[in-house]
């Protein structure tokens, strides 16, 4: 897509979300803050799953190790937004522990070690009760405030995750990681014979698309004030990130903000009338993106302009 | 001063083959070496075992004076070891100067993709490439691809390249347009060891012969006593034959 689209496009999304707030609508303001979440999750599983095309599954495993690390630090009295930094932190440390033992693994064989990733996280968060809570769950410290102040301030702190994630997307596609990342996801043994230090390029992938998840997962624990294993690790949102991003264009940088948007808003349409249907639709999203749309809806105008 | 490359000693063995047995050579700075030998002889390997591809079961790999015997492929880019493959290798959604300025970014000088692009180009001007250069690297037919890979390796800033049969499936005139490009890039400094099936084009170009048989180095010296050598010529066609040539032994050489 020519670089000045994809600025009007990111530009857009960015002021809709932002503007969420003018229609004076609660519900506007949550969809909005689910829709600037999603878009942060999906920017960061591009790096891995985009750039450099390991099948990742680990989305949930960042997201609630991220939770618990955050609400864990602010009920232990730690200030709400330094909470959300060190659970960024914990979570880029783990994702780089993680990273070294199932990124040595390739294809189907990574993609079902990085589901287990998120399966032995929530386990050990329902056992560890004594920390977490068990299966009863973890209720987070209250941001002080009347409801219009709180619904604003988590739109605008999950904007500028979004914003930060966007940044490091664009940092790593101009730069010597991206390409090497590129590389990788095309031939990975031809990768590392013309030099690029292809496990260390993985892990540093696989550690951006945890550092954001982590972030926003923290902020997402402050947000709903509580949490539990089951939401915080949830295999339904580590399959729907990939959708999002498989859906808008993985690989590049507006695809995952125009995919994970598509998606939150096509289900909140439907979910309102056809509650039942919801996980049809995904599976419905699922098919289409497989046999009509390999590049994305990025790809899909790019192929329109062609045969225009 | 140290060889450029020593190794010593240095075997593979895959399961219960032994591919490389016992090598031991020194190639020096400026040589071009034509490394020849049947089907199956361990050539391939033996160049795996030297960028890194594969670790030596036994013996060591020294690269100007360091043990890179455990070196990852990589490192052995990093350090000057560059190689083309037999069975090409491009990025096939890049382009063809992408897939140009990833060797001249990650293994050559180049400290950022624009600088990489500048050097890619001229990369593939020198291998005729200039005009595919915005053509993704999946539609080019064979022998522009083993240009393509020639371009890739020359972008890494070689000390060494390792030629693996870059000439295969080539016809007459595209070979002899390979032939002055070797020998410009060996001009350059660069030292080559060539692997190749065609005689013409070792023989022309090699200062120096290798022969691996069944993994084994069996011959190692000037291309004509090479090629005249009785175990060398019992190698490619069988004792027998190599009994019956022994007796018109400038026959055994044009073979
Ligand atoms: N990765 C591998 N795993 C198992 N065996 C292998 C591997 N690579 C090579 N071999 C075996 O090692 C031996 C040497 O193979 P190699 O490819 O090095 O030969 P070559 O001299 O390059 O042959 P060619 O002229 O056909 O390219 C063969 O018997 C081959 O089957
Ligand atoms: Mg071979």
């Amino acid at each position: 897509m020519a670089s000045h689209w994809r600025r009007i496009g990111i530009g857009l999304w960015l002021l809709g979300v932002a503007a969420a707030p003018l229609s004076g609508d609660n519900y506007v303001i949550k969809i909005a803050t689910f829709v600037a979440f999603y878009g942060a999750l999906a920017l960061s599983w591009n790096f891995i799953g985009g750039y450099a095309g390991y099948p990742s599954f680990a989305t949930a495993a960042f997201v609630g190790l991220g939770s618990y690390a955050g609400a864990l630090c602010q009920n232990a009295g730690v200030p709400m937004v330094l909470s959300w930094g060190l659970a960024a932190g914990v979570t880029a440390i783990a994702a780089a522990a993680l990273g070294f033992v199932v990124l040595r693994l390739r294809g189907h064989y990574f993609a079902i070690g990085s589901i287990a990733l998120v399966e032995i996280l929530s386990l050990i968060a329902s056992w560890w009760s004594g920390l977490t809570g068990g299966g009863e769950g973890l209720n987070v410290t209250i941001l002080p405030g009347g409801p219009v102040f709180i619904a604003r301030f988590f739109l605008y702190a999950m904007l500028a995750i979004v914003v930060l994630a966007l940044v490091a997307t664009v940092l790593v596609e101009r730069g010597r990681l991206g390409f090497g990342l590129r590389c990788i996801a095309q031939n990975e043994d031809a990768a590392e014979m013309v030099g690029v230090p292809t496990t260390l390029y993985k892990v540093l992938a696989f550690v951006l698309s945890g550092v954001f998840c982590g972030a926003a997962g923290a902020a997402y624990a402050s947000w709903v004030a509580y949490i539990a294993p089951t939401d915080a690790f949830s295999i339904l949102l580590t399959v729907k990130v990939p959708v999002m991003v498989l859906l808008g264009g993985p690989g590049t940088v507006f695809g995952p903000l125009l995919g994970s948007s598509a998606l939150v808003l096509l289900e909140e349409t439907v979910w309102a009338r056809f509650l039942e249907f919801h996980q049809a639709i995904l599976g419905a999203v699922i098919v289409a993106l497989i046999f009509f749309l390999p590049g994305g809806l990025l790809g899909l105008a790019g192929r329109v302009r062609k045969s225009a | 001063m140290s060889a450029l490359l020593e190794l010593t000693g240095v075997s593979k063995r895959f399961g219960g083959i032994d591919a490389v047995r016992g090598v031991d050579l020194r190639v020096e700075r400026g040589e071009i070496i034509g490394l020849i030998g049947p089907n199956g002889a361990g050539k391939t390997t033996l160049v795996n075992l030297i960028t890194g591809v594969h670790r030596a079961t036994a013996g060591t790999v020294r690269f100007e004076g360091a043990d890179v015997t455990a070196q990852r492929p990589h490192e052995a880019a990093r350090r000057g070891l560059a190689r083309t493959f037999q069975i090409v290798q491009p990025f096939p959604q890049m382009t063809v100067l992408e897939n140009v300025m990833a060797g001249s970014l990650f293994a050559g000088a180049s400290a950022t993709p624009a600088i990489a692009r500048e050097d890619a180009m001229q990369h593939l001007e020198r291998v005729g490439l200039g005009a595919q250069a915005h053509r993704p690297a999946a539609i080019l037919t064979l022998p522009s691809r083993k240009r393509l890979e020639l371009a890739k390796s020359l972008a890494m800033k070689p000390r060494l390249l390792l030629l693996d049969e870059v000439n295969a499936g080539l016809n007459t005139s595209e070979i002899d347009g390979a032939l002055e490009l070797i020998r410009s890039i060996a001009a350059d400094g660069v030292t080559i060891i060539l692997i190749e099936h065609l005689m013409k084009v070792v023989l022309s170009l090699s200062q120096r012969v290798l022969v691996l048989h069944q993994g084994a180095l069996i011959a190692d010296g000037p291309p004509r006593a090479v090629v005249d050598d009785p175990r060398v010529v019992e190698a490619y066609l069988g004792a027998r034959f190599a009994a019956r040539f022994a007796q018109h032994p400038t026959e055994a050489s044009r073979a």
